[in-house]
């Protein structure tokens, strides 16, 4: 049984494994050569889930707690989207992110912040059928990190994103525009393609702002695209 | 309308934040059919030393040979109980552990049918995308047919394969670099 095949990512829009500015990939990252996998049936699916599992509160991160976070409030919203357009209906999204001190609620996170017993900074949504996601959030702070000296990571929000076949599951984080970190944080700078690392900032929504109460920020997603038809299973 | 693909970055070292809300490691309930099995594993780099900060998500079908997909129109019995998704989250030695239901076979390429696999994605900090490997099974006579292990140069088919223990349990660790590396897949 042949199945239609995703595509493959353009170059230099994909991360390698092994990349020495970001000095964890050293140790973890593999060093034999990759087995390049056809795609069948077990590559094109993927697990479905269901409304019911996400409670309406789980996209509004600021009202997790009894208290208010501290913080600036934002929206953030935007579209997920195939690499031909189409819109990805009814996945998972999951976030998570650090509170605007730069503080995660994690016992590994030892960075003299305070942290806000007002939030724990995860959120859950599934995409509407046009694809679209919508979270209320604080902005999250910048913090300092272990890789080389004096290194900061710029304030970026986790995002994990289920497809509708495994090869489409995407982990990435989303950045802030003029964020003047980013161009010294070697996450960031993990790929050649500057359009590809431009697509990792927001841009500020001001059509999703809501006056007096809080700013907005788009974020739209590209997953995968699929071929139309069944292909012998070769590159 | 032509996109490229957003691209992927690391999940850190912060990932429980976001997916321990759904760390799935018994996948099957009480009732859903097929051959019980308990699998152990620990993640280690390339110092021998654990992992404890990885999230192992494995993706299966049901024992009758069956995705819970909609693109799986295969004419075989879907069980509403099993979803064949699973999430463990690695702890202080590596180790992670799904109780589960060992997946009958499902079709490859061609007129091909690929031996019982469950589909493993790994994440990590130090890994900026997810690592793509399998797990098969010990001691199925369909492993020399699978069109995905005739692909794997033959000296290394073993790291894709679990060890049965002497209680039963079934062994499969990810060796992340060096000697018994495990094979993984440009996906």
């Amino acid at each position: 049984m042949n199945v239609a095949p995703y595509r493959r990512p353009y170059w230099n829009t994909q991360p390698e494994y092994l990349f020495p500015k970001y000095a964890s990939t050293v140790k973890r990252a593999p060093a034999q050569p990759l087995v390049v996998l056809p795609h069948t049936l077990s590559e094109v699916t993927a697990p479905v889930f269901g409304y019911d599992e996400v409670k309406p509160g789980d996209a509004d991160l600021t009202k997790q707690h009894k208290g208010e976070p501290l913080g600036e409030r934002i929206v953030v919203s935007g579209r997920v989207l195939d690499e031909n357009g189409r819109p990805v209906p009814n996945i998972l999204i999951e976030i998570w992110q650090a509170n605007a001190a730069g503080r995660y609620n994690h016992r590994v996170d030892q960075h003299d912040a305070p942290l806000d017993p007002n939030f724990t900074g995860a959120g859950r949504f599934f995409t509407d059928k046009e694809g679209r996601y919508r979270f209320m959030t604080i902005r999250p702070g910048e913090y300092p990190w272990r890789n080389h000296y004096n290194a900061w990571r710029p304030a970026h929000i986790h995002f994990s994103l289920f497809g509708q076949g495994l090869v489409q599951r995407l982990i990435t984080q989303m950045y802030f525009p003029g964020d003047p970190l980013l161009e010294y944080d070697p996450m960031f700078m993990c790929v050649a393609d500057e359009k590809a690392r431009n697509r990792l900032i927001s841009t500020f929504d001001w059509e999703n702002t809501l006056p007096e109460y809080a700013l907005a920020y788009r974020f739209d997603i590209a997953l995968r695209g699929r071929d139309e038809t069944p292909m012998e299973n070769k590159r | 309308m032509s996109l490229h693909g957003t691209t992927s970055q690391t999940i850190g070292p912060y990932l429980r934040i976001g997916l321990e809300w759904m760390q799935i490691e018994d996948l099957a309930p009480r009732g859903v059919s097929g051959e019980r099995v308990t699998i152990r594993g620990r993640v280690i780099d390339a110092d021998g030393k654990p992992v404890n900060d990885a999230a192992v998500e494995i993706w299966q079908a049901n024992s009758h040979g069956r995705y819970a997909n909609p693109e799986d129109r295969q004419d075989k019995p879907l069980e509403p109980a099993f979803r064949g998704y699973g999430r463990s989250l690695t702890d202080e030695d590596g180790s992670f552990r799904f109780s589960t239901v060992k997946p009958g076979r499902v079709p490859g390429p061609g007129n091909s049918v690929q031996a019982p696999h469950l589909n493993v994605l790994i994440f990590m900090r130090g890994l900026l995308k997810q690592l793509m490997t399998r797990m098969y099974f010990p001691d199925d006579a369909a492993n020399a047919g699978d069109p995905v292990l005739g692909l794997v140069p033959a000296e290394r088919r073993s790291t894709l394969i679990a060890r049965k223990t002497s209680d039963g349990t079934l062994e499969w660790n990810v060796i992340l670099q060096g000697r018994d590396e495990t094979v993984f897949f440009d996906f």
